[in-house]
């Protein structure tokens, strides 16, 4: 055995760590993502404040009452929460059945290059702005529902009435639960597959085994497996419907009166936001609009709140028990 | 095969193939919006839509030179404040923090995210706006960048976790301390899916209208500086389409399918460079 | 049953009376079975017979091709996406291959090597087979189907109280003997099982095993197995895979005591595997 050499560097000799480095990068870090929780208490904080005018004049009854003219300062918000719901409850009706079929088509029938493709398709509607939708819908949808899909739908179920209004211009609740219908498609088909795509091949091949047929064990097995997760999409997709402001405003006619058909004029939450924000009479005007952002804000938390929590539930679980 | 079999044999054929046209319907809903869209638009595109101010209605010519450069103006100063931090926010969520500020700021960002547009728009509008007593390009950007905050640190986030715990290890060994790891190591090796993360949330934003109808407004002119009122291609579209004049509607189809490409262009070229799963905004 | 001694079966007819009059047919066959993974050939010219109401087991190290095999039996394989099947299954001297699907699968049954009930409860589990086949307008109503399967699983007793529960309620063993129950209430002629043990205890393996001698009177069964001393418990022959070939099928008496092929003799006495 070599002597040990004398190098063995004495423990006074080695340089003290260098104060800095990793604790300025915690700061900063810390530091901005803090200002992630301040920007919104800091948000909540001004949408409670500034709506404090029409909060303390009308209470819960805001929510409650159908009239709203700004220039007789009465201000309600029902003809709006309405319209938000029947447009995206309609929205839901039509994109959850397509949806739903097509993600089922996407995790079970196709090979998995041309399902990545379709699907990469299918995702890229989520990145057209919202705009570009109202444009085109504006232009060609209008036009069909007014001189098409609405007389149809009529000719069958006027009698309904859902159905049996006066059909107008072509804008309505329809029009507009079509288009965020659309708009919607994307969600509900990416996070279904991926539930669909997470049943285990077993749950598959037990109901094949029994002598099950492809559609039976797609029906009896799977889609009940993935079910958390296919809820899960639809609030995702709720949630999109209740806020989407654009698309809608272009199409809905934009009537502050709640009607029972759903060929009539309507209005949304965010689309009176959108149309009588910048032109607002007054400060109890901005007041009512704010707190409408208010109650629009509320109910997406709680929806996207609840979708979280079914996927949340169904990547960790990955099944459906019980 | 007994006649019960046949009969679930074409209930099993029906089904299956109406599921393969509810592919069809949905994925051709993008391809039936380019075509409109290059159609409409692209009678429309010339040099003067990039070069010049919009005309009164009724002249013929003009374009949206102002609103392009706007929109520029826009979404680059939302870019610098939100990119930096939504970055950092999105370093400290994959490597620092203890689980109940993971929790707490994951949850916020996420709550962020999900806020329709327009009240992102009305918070904009009630920090700035009421305080500055003017509809700014400041404004439209500050609202824009607090969309874009979440998405960025979201995203940073997720790119970061996905780096093997080896890398990190390999360079601890080695002497270095936790900032230079992550500085040196950690963020390159996820460079790319950061990188595409931002390109991502940049080009969502861009597309955004709602959130600048009560900040930056419009205008129809050229504006200097930040703290006019601006022009921008979302907001331009949106009064083009609704008003009563063929002319406006065709410079809205030309601005739509310049928007819209830019958009798509940027979304495409994003997935090329990574192909995971998803690339939606949960 | 003894956990040792194989049971010698007697291949023999009863000596002072005239043997069968026709010649006994193979419940099924396989005949030059070959199997391709897309350009990999997963099986080589396979050819087995399986005797009616016996227990065959399949056995061999990992890789060897046995469940692969076992899976093509009742064409479960199909599934998967690039494969070839070349040969011919005869199920009573038809080939599978060329029949509706659904019904050969209701006719030949197969437990998984993990329990796999579906998010329903044990009574929904258990219908959920005759339900789609039709086989519940007969005369027996719903409740007696689910009683009886579960009585020929032995598993009758410990939920009768408890049907209408989450199958998942149940443990590991329960959970596989109710996908027994469940794949004999279509009653099939074939009950294949791919290594249902190998999940599970000693002590739930020894109900399962158990409860094949049992169910083989009414049933054929082919078994896989990895686990050489539970072929030598139940099977009356045994099929010894090796890189995709059957190398040697016998009596499993025979294979395990006098084996004629050197690399069955190998793997046996745990040379490699």
């Amino acid at each position: 055995m070599a002597t040990p050499s004398a190098a063995v560097p004495q423990a006074s000799s080695i340089p003290k760590r260098r104060f800095g480095g990793d604790e300025v990068a915690y700061g900063i870090t810390l530091l901005f993502s803090l200002s992630i929780l301040a920007i919104t208490v800091l948000l909540v904080y001004e949408l409670w404040q500034h709506s404090a005018l029409t909060r303390d004049k009308f209470g819960l009854g805001f929510i409650g009452s159908k009239l709203w003219n700004p220039v007789t300062s009465q201000f309600g918000a029902l003809p709006f929460i309405y319209g938000t719901v029947i447009t995206s409850i309609l929205a839901l009706l039509i994109s959850v059945p397509l949806g739903v079929g097509a993600a089922i088509y996407l995790s079970e029938l196709a090979t998995s290059k041309v399902s990545n493709t379709l699907t990469f398709l299918v995702e890229l509607l989520a990145a057209v702005p919202s705009v570009i939708f109202g444009l085109l819908a504006i232009f060609t949808v209008i036009p069909l529902m007014r001189d098409y899909i609405e007389p149809a739908i009529q000719s069958i179920a006027g009698f309904l009435p859902l159905f049996s209004g006066r059909i107008g211009a072509g804008a309505g609740y329809l029009t507009a639960g079509a288009i965020l219908a659309i708009m919607t498609f994307p969600y509900i088909i990416s996070v279904s597959r991926e539930a669909l795509m997470a049943v285990p091949r077993e749950q598959r091949e037990a109901a094949l085994a029994l002598g099950a047929t492809k559609w039976e064990s797609t029906w009896d097995a799977v889609l009940p497996f993935a079910r958390l997760g296919i809820m899960g999409s639809v609030f995702l997709a709720l949630a999109r419907a209740l806020g989407e402001t654009m698309a809608v405003t272009m199409v809905i006619g934009n009537d502050r009166v709640i009607h029972t058909s759903l060929f009539a004029p309507g209005y949304t939450i965010a689309a009176v936001i959108a149309n009588e924000f910048a032109e607002a009479e007054g400060n109890m005007h901005l007041s009512a609009l704010i707190e409408l952002g208010l109650v629009l804000f509320a109910l997406t938390m709680v929806i996207n709140g609840l979708a979280q929590l079914l996927i949340i539930v169904t990547t960790k679980k990955g099944s459906a028990k019980g | 095969m007994t006649s019960r079999n046949s009969r679930r044999n074409t209930v099993n054929n029906v089904m299956l193939t109406l599921c393969g046209i509810c592919v069809f319907v949905t994925v051709s809903t993008l391809f039936v919006i380019l075509a409109y869209l290059i159609y409409n638009g692209g009678k429309s595109v010339n040099l003067d839509f990039f070069t010049k101010l919009p005309q009164p209605p009724g002249q013929l010519g003009g374009g949206m030179a102002n609103a392009i450069v706007g929109s520029a103006e826009i979404v680059l100063l939302a870019t610098m404040i939100g990119l930096p931090i939504g970055f950092f926010a999105g370093i400290y969520l994959a490597e620092f923090g203890n689980k109940t500020m993971q929790f707490l700021i994951r949850y916020t960002a996420d709550l962020l995210n999900g806020i329709p547009s327009i009240v992102i728009g009305i918070f904009a509008w009630t920090v700035i706006v009421v305080r500055t007593h003017h509809f700014s390009a400041l404004a439209g950007g500050v609202a824009l960048s607090l969309m874009l905050i979440p998405i960025t640190a979201r995203s940073t986030e997720q790119f970061l976790l996905e780096v093997p715990r080896s890398l990190r290890e390999g360079a601890l060994a080695l002497g270095a301390n936790k900032w230079r790891t992550i500085a040196t190591v950690i963020v390159p090796a996820a460079g790319k899916g950061i990188m595409t993360g931002m390109i991502l949330g940049v080009a969502r934003i861009s597309g955004e209208t709602a959130p600048l109808l009560f900040t930056s407004l419009n205008n129809q002119f050229w504006s200097t500086g930040l703290s006019e009122p601006t022009a921008s291609l979302p907001v331009m579209i949106y009064n083009d389409a609704i008003a009563p004049y063929d002319d406006l509607h065709r410079q809205a189809w030309a601005a739509g399918l310049v928007l819209l490409g830019l958009v798509l262009l940027a979304n495409i070229a994003a997935r090329m460079v990574i192909s995971r799963g998803t690339s939606l905004p949960r | 049953m003894a956990m040792n001694q194989p049971q010698p079966t007697s291949m023999t007819s009863e000596p002072s009376q005239t043997p069968a009059p026709q010649a006994v047919t193979p419940k099924m066959r396989a005949s030059n079975v070959s199997f391709y993974y897309g350009k990999f050939r997963a099986l080589h010219d396979i050819s087995l017979e399986f005797a009616t109401n016996k227990v065959t087991a399949l056995i061999g190290p990992s890789g060897c091709g046995k469940s692969t095999f076992l899976r093509n039996l009742n064409r479960i394989n199909e599934t998967l996406r690039d494969t070839r099947i070349e040969g011919e299954i005869t199920l009573d001297g038809q080939n599978i291959l060329d029949k509706d699907v659904t019904e050969i699968r209701r006719r030949i049954g197969m437990v998984f090597q993990r329990p796999n009930p579906f998010p329903k409860s044990i009574f929904e589990n258990i219908i959920y087979g005759p339900r789609i086949n039709g086989m519940l307008r007969r005369r027996q109503s719903a409740a007696e189907l689910v009683e009886k399967s579960l009585r020929r699983a032995a598993l009758w007793d410990e939920v009768k109280d408890k049907l209408h529960d989450s199958a998942y309620a149940l443990s590991g063993g329960q959970q596989q003997r109710l996908c027994i129950a469940r794949a004999l209430a279509v009653d099939p002629e074939v009950l294949l099982l791919d290594e249902p043990c190998s999940a599970l205890d000693p002590i739930a393996t020894a109900k399962i095993e158990d409860l094949l001698v049992t169910i083989k009177e009414q049933c054929t069964i082919v078994i896989v197995t990895h686990n050489m001393q539970q072929a030598a418990r139940v099977a009356d022959t045994t099929g010894f895979f090796l890189l995709g070939k059957l190398i040697e099928h016998d009596k499993t008496d025979v294979i395990f005591k006098n084996p004629s092929k050197k690399e069955t003799e190998d793997y046996i006495t745990g040379r490699f595997g």
